[in-house]
């Protein structure tokens, strides 16, 4: 599986683990839901364990485990909820998170440069073949109004 | 009047190609209608009854003759001759092929314009008072600020997916001329008590479905902190706001659900949060303040004598100085309205003959600039006293002097069931059978002033629920039905008009507006204005009239 990351097309490894799945090898990510209670196990694994965060959750809630968390995925469950733009702002901008921020789940290509702009630095398509079209899209603008965050 | 720097010009013509490469991709079937509804929808495109509905962004409601031009052209070369003026300033093109759209972007963008958020569930056009800079009530000129919120709102990319659509006015001014009670956000210059003018914001007010005035959530903002606060209260809704109904999704139904007051304490701990780090700063006001300074005005406009002579001499351009020219803060100018109503046209149109005459008007006599009102009619702001008559009778011969701005006649309607997918009743057709029943000025004059609004359906695009006498459209087992309301304004003192009783059917509207119109010439006191009589003696008179046969 391919993503783009830091503005490359690159390989992935991740893979997220459902709440009523079983843990697994390698670099994973689980929901916030299962971060919560399950936390002090998954900071014992010698896994990297990332978290998805969903538009209802609340950033707030994970600020003080951030230093422990190698990857936030933000999960679109609608290309349209606009709730994942602020929980990107706020990761980078409030809490000044500085490791991976990818976007997840259902949205579009064309979505990706307001996303690099409030600080998402990964993308994992639905489509592979999207990649490119998304990647280009972020030289769309050269010129901003307002700062960006990253 | 604001003008492109390289930055602006840039993003526009990016823009542009964007939307080129996104019309394109769809029209080869790569990105779904639903995607590329939410695409389109942010570059001004509406899929409508007929064809696509191209909205233009007039900023604040100000363009200029070489812009008019340029709407002259598209309006014959991409449309039916013809373009309309929306109560948002905006302007609107009902026949556009989808393939060409980004060509017409593209001719707009050589003008410094675009068509950016203009729909779409994100940061909508600012608007302002039609009269900022001019009006004799201003505490400070509205315009930088609001050319300041369109580059912020412009592409940013954390408020482009909101729960609904997003409206910012402000006002300058002690008249609220731009309806600032009934928008997400209103924006209002005031004193405070040191004599610095800053912002009164009002928050949560609105039209459509569920009409609701705006309340206050901060009564003094210092300059400074216009753009902190408005993020805050962004990033407030767009977190919060429900997204699971899109009847109840404006910030409107967030602020009524949560309370005033615990939403003013979440936007308050973001604000405190963020202030600091988003400061305007003074030499970036004071550049675009520069950009707004007031034209060459001659210093003896006011020594003509011929203006007053004409008045005494000719009756019906008294009339028209009356109802159509507002007094102008420099001495010896004053502001023209050029009325889109005339009897026989649809409310806000206007033809590419026209748009190009009234380029070429307001070269010779307004510095070239043309604004737009929220009651769909145009203003040349700065025209000398001395040159009125001359104007009046160009603008009489391109009928756009009807004598009758703020009259019964200069009704605000929505393009209803004859172009929009949305509607459920006409409108343009019963306003032009008002027209014909109130087809004597003299009558209309006597009537004074009173706005009647008419929407063809509950999204009340034509504010029907703050006009004085209010028209909805309504749809009953399939025919036409129409609510009536009394009472509503948008002004100072907003009200929300009250529904004067079960709907009349279509061919009894016209009917129903004559009558309400004869009870209040019969019961008025003195020149107790219409909107004053309903709130002295409630709707029941009016009621009791127009169900009188029932």
């Amino acid at each position: 599986m391919q993503i783009i990351k830091d503005k490359q097309i690159v390989d992935d490894s991740w893979s997220y683990v459902a709440d009523d799945a079983e843990l697994k090898d390698g670099d994973i990510s689980v929901s916030l839901a299962r971060w919560k209670k399950d936390k002090q196990q998954l900071l014992k694994s010698t896994n990297k364990v990332g978290v998805r965060i969903g538009p209802a959750d609340s950033v707030e809630d994970i600020a003080a485990d951030l230093k422990d968390i190698p990857l936030i995925e933000l999960d679109f469950p609608a290309f349209a909820d606009g709730r994942i733009f602020s929980h990107a702002w706020l990761l980078r901008g409030r809490y000044h998170y500085q490791d991976e921020i990818r976007a997840t789940g259902h949205f579009m290509p064309d979505q990706v440069f307001y996303l690099s702009r409030v600080g998402v630095n990964a993308f994992s398509l639905e489509k592979t073949e999207d990649l490119p079209a998304a990647l280009s899209t972020l030289n769309d603008f050269s010129v901003n109004y307002q700062k960006s965050i990253c | 009047m604001y003008q492109y720097n390289d930055t602006d010009q840039t993003l526009v013509d990016q823009r542009v190609a964007q939307f080129r490469r996104q019309t394109e991709s769809f029209l080869k079937g790569d990105i779904s209608d639903d995607q590329f509804r939410a695409l389109r929808l942010m570059n001004g495109v509406y899929i409508q009854t007929h064809a696509p509905m191209l909205r233009i962004a007039g900023p604040y409601g100000l363009l200029n003759s070489r812009q008019f031009r340029k709407l002259a052209h598209i309006a014959r070369t991409y449309d039916k001759n013809y373009c309309h003026f929306t109560t948002r300033q905006n302007v609107q093109f009902n026949w556009p092929q989808l393939e060409k759209i980004p060509d017409i972007l593209e001719e707009l963008a050589s003008v410094q314009m675009h068509a950016i958020q203009t729909s779409g569930n994100c940061l909508r056009n600012t608007s302002s008072d039609h009269l900022a800079g001019v009006c004799i009530d201003e505490i400070e000129d509205p315009r930088p600020y609001c050319e300041i919120i369109r580059q912020w709102t412009t592409l940013h990319p954390e408020f482009a997916y909101l729960p609904r659509k997003f409206k910012i006015a402000v006002s300058g001014a002690k008249l609220d001329r731009a309806a600032t009670q009934f928008h997400d956000i209103g924006l209002h210059l005031v004193n405070n008590d040191a004599g610095e003018v800053g912002f009164r914001v009002l928050v949560g007010g609105g039209l459509g479905r569920t009409p609701i005035i705006g309340q206050v959530i901060k009564p003094y903002l210092e300059k400074k902190h216009l753009l902190s606060y408005l993020e805050a209260i962004l990033r407030i809704y767009n977190l919060f706001g429900r997204r699971d109904n899109k009847y109840k999704a404006r910030i409107k139904i967030l602020v009524k659900e949560s309370g005033l007051e615990k939403f003013s304490e979440l936007v308050e701990k973001e604000w405190l949060l963020i202030r600091d780090n988003l400061e305007l700063d003074s030499n970036y006001i004071t550049t675009i303040k520069a950009q707004f300074a007031p034209p060459a005005y001659e210093t003896d406009a006011a020594q003509d004598t011929r203006f007053a002579q004409h008045q005494l001499e000719n009756q019906a351009f008294a009339t028209w100085v009356k109802y159509n020219t507002a007094d102008h803060k420099v001495p010896g100018y004053r502001a023209v309205f050029l009325s889109l109503k005339a009897p026989d046209s649809p409310p806000g149109d206007i033809t590419d003959m026209q748009l190009d005459a009234v380029a070429d008007l307001a070269d010779l006599y307004s510095f070239g600039e043309i604004r737009s009102t929220h009651r769909q009619n145009l203003i040349f702001a700065d025209v000398k006293q001395a040159d009125l008559f001359v104007l009046w009778q160009q603008l009489d011969i391109l009928k756009l002097a009807t004598a009758n701005i703020g009259t019964a006649t200069d009704m605000i309607c929505c393009p209803g069931l004859d172009f929009c997918s949305l509607a459920n009743a006409g409108s343009i057709g019963i306003a032009k059978e008002i027209n014909a029943a109130l087809d004597d000025l003299d009558y209309i004059h006597d009537i004074g002033e009173i706005k009647i609004n008419m929407s063809g359906c509950m999204n009340g695009c034509a504010h029907q629920s703050v006009g004085h006498i209010g028209i909805l459209g309504v749809d009953k087992k399939g025919a036409e039905w129409y609510q009536l309301t009394l009472g509503g304004s948008s002004e100072n003192e907003a009200a929300i008009g009250e529904r004067l009783g079960p709907a009349v059917a279509k061919d009894q509207v016209t009917q129903a507006i004559t009558t309400i119109l004869d009870v209040y010439i019969k019961h008025r006191l003195d020149d107790e204005s219409f909107l004053n009589m309903v709130k002295r003696v409630g709707i029941n008179p009016f009621k009791e009239q127009v169900y009188a046969n029932n």
